[in-house]
């Protein structure tokens, strides 16, 4: 399959030479045509910088970036075939909807007519088809987002780059919104290119993921193994939680001072199994997030954390705080760091 | 239990704490006894002038006995339609027009690069750079310029130097624009009114650009756009009232000017020298009030021409 986007060496960096920082530091990475691919990371990690170097709005330090194939460095954003979904939206005050979608068609010089008959059909294409005579300030929010993706979708961009582009909805929008932009992906079969800070969106909707650090890579990978198979520490704790065990209490657990992580859903009440690790602690803290109640181990004063699911057999037989309890987990479950 | 003794309020006096209370309660109240004063001011004091000038600019003048009677007449309105006085009105309006346009030009880059470009230190230095020549008093500039534009002045020296005096001499010969000299040209005039209200226009668009969000244009590129459609499609748009508001104070300045056409340009009267020789040396304060409602009238189709241009839509 083609590459549509192709990071080779790239740094961004701002300021003076000698105490510049690093926005994005020597990050590589290709993105197959048709891919869903997440940038995930803190906010300051880099992942924006990167999406706005592919859109062209900045321009790399050093190394290459090629769309297509491409070298795109020097390229200004109007001559390149991408589409931005910007987080705030950026969508023009000044004219009605309708205007806003036809927008890059009519700069493009496409007839009046054909602008405005391809851009109701976008706008249909996100159920705002009733809209197109309003201004973007009278639609709210998850409203204003449709009109971004379809302003963006209307120029039948190759790649399609997602700057946060839910941040601003709230739980039960964005869910909605993600299955609708997962769905859009499969239809249209171009390259989405998503910057998130939410790991769930990242891991529920993407082929891979990349997962940014201070302006590095830390690991690109499918979502199942960035979860299961955590190849830094960093990684371990920022996608999804994880216990990071660190060297004097693996040496305690295990008896060699290899740091590891396991996952919370990993760890059961130890109950006389076989061939598992174990430790033994006080319960600290037991928080209750309704399917789920989350359990704090000290160790030592680590903390180690458990979830057990709340059904009728485990709500009876919940550890009180302070009581001393064993923890134990397959071997095979933990990741050595 | 610390909190059951404590007061609540801050204040332990009970008069004072009743007010904030009922005012705290009672926005309604808050707002009369807020709004009230500069109501007053307002009302009385700007609107009451305006509307005694109004009324006035309908008195009957006789220019036998020189004397104002207060019977109201239409006289005066109809005046200024007789020739002399329109050509007043004519040539301050199409100054006016002349000196808007070319503050909106001039203003325009510079606001934009104190908005885009400049750093904090550079955006500071800007704006005293902008409201300096306001601090100085404006009759002392207008004849700073005098001294300027005069034939041993700076410019004609600077002109000279690069060369180019015959093409000065051609520009005077124009007709509108030129004169005898610098000093005394249309040309020279229209300078002086630049120069002075420039700083007027600048700052309304500075502050209408510093509202536009960098990322409206980087949308707009994003889309396809060159520079110059994401200009004339997103950032003038955006900008216009900004242009306006800027050019409501350079237009309506320069109608009610009396200074500068005294001292720069050729003979001729404005509609403020006009109102100054009418109310101060011929007494004729009905017509002086005619005259002043014209800038009036004129800001308000103005004004009409602009909404009808959409330059409040941005809002």
């Amino acid at each position: 399959m083609a590459i549509a986007v192709e990071f080779s060496a790239v740094s961004r960096h701002y300021g003076a030479e000698d105490k510049a920082v690093k926005a994005v530091d020597d990050v590589t990475i290709s993105v197959a045509e048709g891919e869903f691919f997440s940038m995930l990371g803190p906010s300051g990690s880099g992942k924006t910088t990167c999406l706005r170097l592919i859109a062209g709005f900045e321009q790399p330090s050093l190394g290459s970036i090629k769309i297509f194939g491409k070298e795109a460095a020097g390229t200004p954003p109007y001559e390149r075939e991408v589409n931005t979904v910007f987080q705030d939206y950026a969508l023009f005050p000044h004219m009605n909807v309708l205007d806003n979608v036809a927008y890059g068609l009519s700069v493009k010089g496409v007839a009046k007519l054909e602008a405005y008959k391809r851009a109701e059909h976008a706008l249909s294409q996100v159920a705002l088809g009733e809209y197109g005579k309003r201004k973007p300030g009278e639609l709210s929010g998850g409203q204003r987002q449709r009109v971004a993706l379809a302003r963006a979708l209307v120029n039948k961009p190759r790649v399609l780059l997602l700057d946060e582009p839910l941040g601003a909805l709230d739980l039960k929008l964005r869910e909605q919104m993600q299955l609708e932009l997962k769905t859009l992906h499969k239809k249209l079969g171009i390259t989405f290119i998503y910057v998130t800070h939410d790991q769930g969106e990242a891991l529920s909707m993407s082929d891979r993921v990349a997962v940014f650090n201070r302006g590095r890579i830390e690991q690109v990978d499918s979502p199942r193994n960035l979860y299961s198979l955590p190849k830094t520490s960093f990684v371990a704790d920022f996608v999804g939680t994880s216990n990071v065990v660190n060297r004097d209490l693996a040496e305690q657990i295990t008896g060699n001072n290899q740091p590891f992580s396991i996952r919370p859903e990993h760890i059961n009440i130890y109950d006389n199994q076989k061939n598992v690790m174990k430790v033994t602690g006080e319960v600290a803290d037991i928080q209750y997030h309704g399917a789920t109640s989350k359990i704090e181990v000290a160790i030592n004063g680590q903390l180690l954390a458990m979830v057990l699911s709340n059904t009728e057999n485990t709500e009876a037989q919940l550890p009180k705080i302070g009581q001393k309890l064993t923890l134990s987990w397959p071997q095979s479950r933990m990741v050595m760091l | 239990m610390q909190y059951a003794t404590r007061s609540l309020s801050t204040t332990s006096n009970p008069v004072l704490r009743w007010l904030s209370n009922t005012l705290y309660r009672k926005s309604n109240l808050f707002l009369f006894l807020l709004l009230t004063p500069p109501l007053l001011w307002f009302g009385v004091v700007y609107l009451g002038s305006l509307f005694a000038l109004l009324w006035q600019s309908f008195y009957t003048f006789d220019s036998f006995s020189m004397s104002v009677s207060n019977d109201l007449t239409f006289d005066n309105y109809r005046a200024l339609f007789d020739a002399t006085n329109l050509d007043i009105i004519l040539r301050t309006l199409s100054m006016a027009v002349a000196v808007t346009l070319a503050c909106a030009c001039i203003a325009f880059p510079i606001a934009y690069y104190m908005t885009r470009y400049g750093s904090r230190a550079e955006k500071g230095f800007f704006y005293i750079a902008v409201m300096l020549p306001m601090w100085a008093s404006y009759i002392v500039k207008t004849y700073a310029w005098t001294v300027i534009l005069s034939q041993q002045g700076i410019l004609y020296w600077c002109i000279n130097q690069l060369g180019l005096s015959s093409a000065l001499n051609q520009v005077l010969q124009l007709p509108a624009i030129g004169g005898n000299t610098l000093a005394t040209s249309n040309l020279g005039r229209f300078m002086v009114f630049t120069y002075i209200w420039l700083p007027f226009m600048i700052l309304p668009i500075q502050a209408a650009l510093e509202r536009v969000p960098t990322n409206l244009l980087q949308a707009s590129a994003d889309l396809g756009a060159r520079p110059a459609q994401t200009f004339r499609k997103v950032l003038f748009p955006l900008v216009f009232p900004g242009v306006v508001a800027g050019s409501i104070f350079t237009f309506s300045l320069t109608l009610g000017d009396y200074i500068i056409p005294q001292l720069i340009g050729p003979s001729g009267l404005y509609i403020g020298t006009m109102v100054y020789t009418m109310q101060g040396s011929i007494g004729n304060m009905p017509l002086a009030a005619a005259f002043t409602v014209v800038p009036i009238v004129l800001i308000f189709i103005y004004l009409a021409l602009a909404k009808r241009a959409g330059a409040f839509d941005a809002l």
